[in-house]
């Protein structure tokens, strides 16, 4: 198991002339969730980008699977296509699409939703719709783009849970660009972190599933990476 | 810490590059020749057709001809004294068309009671062809100015109206909402965060109405006129000048293009924040 899904060498990217992402380095395996934290601006939304050939190196190599599939932070569903259209989006008609899309949509627990418009959805169920669109096509990469950063907490927990088993059951190598540090720990088998267009942390996440907050060793993973962030906690600060 | 080495992956096989769009910088010269393309293929068509006597001009006069026919015709004072007449003309109807258009918009758009009332009215004389009306006009206003600067603001606020009541129904309703809770009245409310939200709609409604200004122009020159482009149309016609005949609609023509022009320019000054911000992440 030591086939690649993403593999990146020396990757740059410009904005005039802020270096957001300064000769990269990064493999993710098959099937393997890698989440990469960072402050706002550090090029993570970038990468993400660059992975889903949205935008352009400016220099280095990208390499990723055929099919990648992106979760973005806000839903982006089409106003005028109901659930079920929306889910099946862009692939061929037919009764067979029908079928997949009505299975991912009851993995997302919306199966009654399937006529429903749009606007009529919650955050939180627009962005399961969104996940099921983003799994009905069997992706090998799948890209997570701060997927929960506008869900409420609750929500956000039930769709960190929904992520975890839906990633189980089909096994894509995971990209999820977060702010969230506990989520990052919660659901990833390893963490980097980007600081100034480098990974300055790449480690793996050994604690056992399903992960516990209160657990010190989730604590302790959570401080370092809270450090690598720049944030310093008190367990570190206090003697 | 660990740098990636500890988890390279040893195969690579199956990985494409991904196919990311080409930034788009097309430069500014080449954007201009080729808007430019299109009109001179036309004009270069039109002066070998005449050259070649494919045209024949009884039906449609040469380039050389009808560049002739401008000189006469601004020498001898007739363009300048036309030009004038029909857009003063086109000017003040447009003006009162978009004007009432904006308004009446803005209040359909913006209040349920002013859609109930009025939007069924106003659909209802938006589908009787302005020409129609020429007749009526006469007989109301007389063959005077008066009936042909209604006739030019009929025709052009109907486009205004249906822009400018979409536009504005289309506000975001969240902004809107929030900017009632900081205590924004209702006018400020339309004047601050309406209207600027509407503007792109306001803008191409614009444009239509500037367009339909012109024909309107035409319709209402055509008719007992004794001044104006139009009514250069009409003496060219009866004594079978299609020199002047072109000339007229060149100028047509270009009357059109140079209120496009105005809007574009216009809508890169008065929306600043459509032009800022994009791209960057």
């Amino acid at each position: 198991m030591n086939a690649a899904a993403v593999h990146l060498r020396g990757l740059e990217r410009r904005f005039g002339d802020r270096a957001v992402l300064d000769s990269l380095d990064l493999d993710i395996r098959r099937g393997e969730f890698f989440a990469l934290l960072g402050a706002s601006g550090s090029g993570k939304t970038t990468l993400l980008r660059l992975l889903a050939g949205l935008d352009r190196p400016d220099g280095g190599t990208v390499l990723v699977p055929q099919v990648r599939t992106v979760v973005f932070q806000e839903p982006r569903l089409v106003p005028s296509k109901r659930v079920l259209a929306n889910v099946t989006v862009g692939m061929p008609r037919g009764s067979a699409t029908r079928r997949t899309g009505l299975d991912a949509l009851t993995e997302v627990g919306l199966a009654d939703h399937t006529d429903a418009w749009p606007a009529t959805l919650s955050g939180g169920e627009a962005q399961r719709v969104a996940l099921a669109r983003a799994l009905v096509r069997e992706p090998e990469l799948l890209l997570l783009d701060e997927p929960f950063a506008a869900l409420d907490a609750l929500t956000r927990l039930r769709m960190q849970d929904l992520v975890e088993r839906l990633c189980r059951v089909h096994r894509p190598a995971v990209l999820l660009v977060t702010h969230d540090v506990d989520e990052a720990i919660r659901l990833a088998d390893r963490i980097g972190v980007l600081r100034e267009g480098r990974l300055i942390t790449d480690e793996r996440v050994g604690l056992d599933r399903p992960r516990d907050p209160a657990d010190p060793a989730f604590a302790a993973l959570r401080s370092r990476l809270l450090a690598d962030l720049g944030v310093h906690t008190l367990e570190e600060t206090s003697p | 810490m660990s740098t990636a080495t500890e988890f390279s992956v040893t195969s690579t096989a199956g990985l494409v590059v991904p196919d990311a769009p080409a930034p788009r910088t097309r430069r500014r010269g080449l954007r201009l020749a080729l808007r430019v393309v299109g009109p001179l293929v036309l004009l270069l068509a039109w002066i070998t057709g005449s050259a070649t006597g494919v045209l024949s001009p009884t039906l449609l006069a040469s380039p050389g001809q009808v560049l002739a026919a401008v000189g006469e015709l601004w020498t001898s004072g007739q363009l300048g004294d036309a030009l004038e007449v029909s857009l003063a003309r086109a000017g003040a109807g447009l003006a009162i068309g978009v004007l009432v258009g904006l308004s009446l918009g803005v209040l359909t758009g913006f209040s349920r009671l002013g859609e109930e009332l009025l939007d069924s009215s106003v659909q209802l004389l938006r589908t009787v062809p302005f020409l129609s009306l020429v007749p009526l006009f006469m007989v109301w206003f007389g063959i005077g100015e008066t009936a042909r600067v209604v006739l030019i603001a009929v025709a052009t606020s109907f486009p205004m109206y249906v822009s400018t009541s979409g536009g504005v129904r289309n506000a975001d309703r969240g902004l809107l909402e929030a900017m009632r809770t900081f205590g924004m009245g209702r006018l400020a409310l339309v004047r601050e965060v309406v209207l600027p939200g509407a503007l792109p709609s306001l803008l191409s409604g614009l444009r239509l109405s500037m367009t339909l200004s012109v024909i309107a122009l035409i319709a209402a020159e055509e008719i007992n006129s004794t001044a104006g482009i139009g009514y250069l149309m009409s003496t060219a016609q009866e004594y079978s000048r299609t020199d002047v005949l072109t000339v007229c609609i060149l100028i047509y023509a270009v009357i059109g293009l140079l209120a496009d022009g105005a809007v574009r320019l216009l809508e890169r000054l008065v929306m600043p924040w459509r032009t800022v911000g994009r791209g960057a992440r």
